[in-house]
């Protein structure tokens, strides 16, 4: 007995021993390996399909975009950059699952997204723990960057988003009463509904109802019933385009008459084709208006423009941020090792991007102005205001 | 004020639970008579959505917009048919005489098939059902808003319970049914045609399930691959609730659901809407097995 149980045991304490020794042989080598490389691997994981889809396909483009342009001319120290894309399908279990395969099986420099909060917090996690910068192109929770030294972000965070639109809503609509509507399953519902609610607090205001849902819910009049009854000026509704599209036409049947507003969660064409003429006349903060009169703004619209033939919304935009900070980086960098790669993002200064002027800071977040756009039709978003932090 | 929002509530939860009754009936219709959970059910629902989809931009050029909305709605009811009837001869019909286990597996199954082929045939992206109607609302009080599309979830379904209770009751072919429902080998042996009556029950559940997939688009126009999990889960409590094999109880379970779902939202957090369905069920399990208007089987050992 002992000897046929002592065999197979023995005989797998030895492969597990030279599966391991392997393993650790192939770590150590990995930063060799990537410098020695005749490409520039950059992983790209976003939301190409399920409810915002919209996200990781503008995302995408941006970011294909930014590359095309850089490799057109010589690529970094002399190597093609190459992104490796995969379809998380907006679940950050998936998230998590594509970054880790970015990481031990494509062996990418460098990460590119989420949009979602929290997805970039899921996989940022795994980021962190291989020691593989991340940049975020649009998560604006602040968690995101709290994860560790090796995940940055190119956009502003949700502390002064909701700050923006408690600011608009008080002194540019002023309006004094405010519901709140936020997605319970989202971190970036959840943190830009808070700092929303103590923002308009402390500017005076009061929030005369804060009611949830869930992500995927179709019905909302109870919550809306309630949130009527109360009688706001303004409904803060900080979650993503195909809830808040539907949100706004029940709203709209529920004739409930103030004014909505959303965060940069809005940014999408399927908004107002959800939520049809409901939603038209809403407010929304979002990272840069294809609008602005700014020649790099412009320049950049007409080069998306004859690429993909549709004006850039915000998440293109960032995206293509998000790319050309890697890329500023990349051709920064002593070595194109990750230590050295994450060095080179946290020294980003005063670089010119398409939504602003970025800085990374100490917390690795971007210190950028938002703008606040006005839904005005099928696809159609006026530029309102700049909002300075 | 209060009861204004009460009143408001029982319309919007009136409205809620008409499309889970008539999704439940299809549930309850096929337990009666073959004694097994047709999970695919749920699955015939949402593909009557994109059916419903598809029919409404091919018949967009058809006014007025009352015989556009009939039209899709016969045109979805018989593509639902048609994929049931198919499920049921393909999957179920095979398995007439094994053991009750091997159809539930069987039904689970089917209804994994019908959710994965449809995200490669249509994408996992959600999609938007087109307004048929325009919503205008009939009663515009301060607090209280009913709208055609309301009124019309509840009338149609009304009106597809009223004539299911007249075939089963008061017609031949329900006779018969209720005959395999009681004994299917001695409905048999008095020469019952039983695969007839049997592919009948799922040409009137399946035909439940496209009406009420096309009252759920009107209501709420966002349809995917997976929209028949959740709906096809309280439904299938709603039928548990009324008594599983009782057609009146599905329709009471499926109202009663819909209110319960909207005032849990309402007067407690909307974090509970999912809970408190499966909180009923686990009640009425304990307190009641047979279901509110269920009765109870006797099994001679």
């Amino acid at each position: 007995m002992f000897s046929i149980f002592f065999r197979p045991c023995g005989f797998l304490a030895l492969s597990l021993t030279v599966l391991l020794t392997g393993c650790i042989k192939k770590n150590a080598g990995d930063q060799t390996e990537a410098a020695n490389r005749t490409e520039l691997l950059f992983g790209e994981y976003g939301s190409m399909t399920g409810p915002e889809s919209t996200f990781g396909i503008s995302t995408h483009k941006g970011i294909i975009m930014a590359v095309e342009e850089a490799n057109s001319t010589g690529g970094v120290k002399g190597k093609k950059i190459r992104v490796i894309s995969y379809d998380d399908q907006g679940r950050p279990d998936e998230a998590v699952t594509t970054v880790t395969k970015l990481i031990t099986q494509d062996r990418v420099s460098l990460i590119l997204g989420e949009v979602a909060s929290s997805r970039s917090i899921a996989a940022g996690a795994i980021a962190q723990q291989y020691k593989i910068p991340m940049i975020s192109p649009s998560s604006t929770n602040p968690k995101v960057t709290e994860i560790g030294e090796y995940i940055f972000r190119v956009c502003f965070i949700d502390p002064f988003q909701g700050s923006v639109m408690a600011k608009f809503a008080m002194e540019s609509l002023k309006y004094k009463t405010a519901a709140i509507l936020r997605d319970v399953k989202a971190d970036y519902s959840v943190g830009l509904a808070n700092f929303f609610a103590s923002d308009f607090t402390k500017r005076g205001g009061t929030v005369v109802a804060d009611l949830s849902y869930s992500n995927g819910d179709v019905d909302f009049k109870a919550q809306l019933t309630a949130i009527k009854g109360k009688k706001p000026e303004v409904l803060f509704i900080p979650g993503y385009y195909t809830e808040v599209g539907l949100i706004a036409k029940q709203a709209k049947e529920m004739n409930y008459k103030g004014v909505l507003l959303g965060g940069d969660g809005w940014d999408s064409e399927k908004l107002t084709e959800i939520g049809g003429d409901a939603i038209v006349g809403g407010y929304f903060s979002n990272h840069y208006s294809h609008e602005d009169k700014n020649p790099v703004v412009q320049n950049f619209v007409t080069r998306y423009k004859s690429k993909f033939g549709e004006v850039p919304n915000g998440l293109a935009a960032m995206g293509y941020d998000a790319a050309i900070v890697a890329i500023d980086a990349a051709k920064r960098s002593a070595d194109l090792s990750s230590k050295g790669l994450r060095d080179a993002i946290a020294n980003t200064k005063n670089f010119q991007g398409v939504t602003g002027i970025i800085t990374i800071n100490d917390e690795r977040n971007a210190i950028k102005p938002a703008v606040v756009l006005k839904v005005a039709g099928n696809n159609l978003y006026q530029y309102v205001t700049t909002i300075n932090p | 004020m209060t009861l204004h929002a009460f009143i408001q509530n029982l319309i919007n939860g009136l409205a809620a639970g008409s499309v889970y009754a008539l999704v439940a009936l299809g549930y309850t219709m096929v337990y009666g008579v073959l004694q097994f959970i047709n999970f695919a059910h749920s699955d015939i629902f949402m593909l009557g959505a994109f059916g419903g989809l598809y029919l409404a931009s091919w018949l967009a050029g058809v006014h007025p917009q009352p015989l556009q909305l009939a039209l899709i709605m016969i045109g979805t009811m018989a593509f639902c048919v048609i994929v049931a009837l198919t499920v049921e001869r393909i999957a179920y019909r095979p398995l007439r005489n094994a053991p009750r286990l091997n159809v539930l597996i069987t039904a689970i199954g089917v209804s994994l098939f019908l959710e994965n082929l449809s995200q490669v045939v249509f994408g996992a992206d959600p999609q938007l059902f087109p307004s048929i109607i325009k919503t205008v609302p009939l009663l515009e009080g301060d607090d209280i808003i009913l709208n055609n599309i309301q009124v019309l979830v509840v009338g149609v379904s009304l009106f597809l319970m009223l004539i299911l209770h007249w075939i089963v009751h008061h017609t031949k072919l329900g006779t018969a049914m209720r005959a395999v429902s009681f004994d299917i080998q001695i409905a048999s042996l008095m020469g019952i045609p039983t695969d007839l009556v049997i592919a009948f029950t799922f040409v009137i559940g399946s035909s439940l399930a496209g009406s009420a997939a096309i009252l759920y688009g009107l209501s709420y126009p966002k349809i995917e691959p997976f929209l028949g999990v959740m709906i096809g889960l309280k439904a299938f409590v709603a039928a548990v609730f009324g008594g599983i094999g009782s057609i009146m109880g599905a329709a009471v379970g499926g109202i009663v659901l819909g209110l319960a779902e909207v005032f849990t939202v309402y007067y407690i957090s909307s974090s509970f809407r999912d809970a408190i369905a499966f909180a009923i069920l686990i009640v009425i399990l304990l307190v009641r097995p047979q279901g509110l208007l269920g009765s109870v089987r006797k099994v001679k050992v």
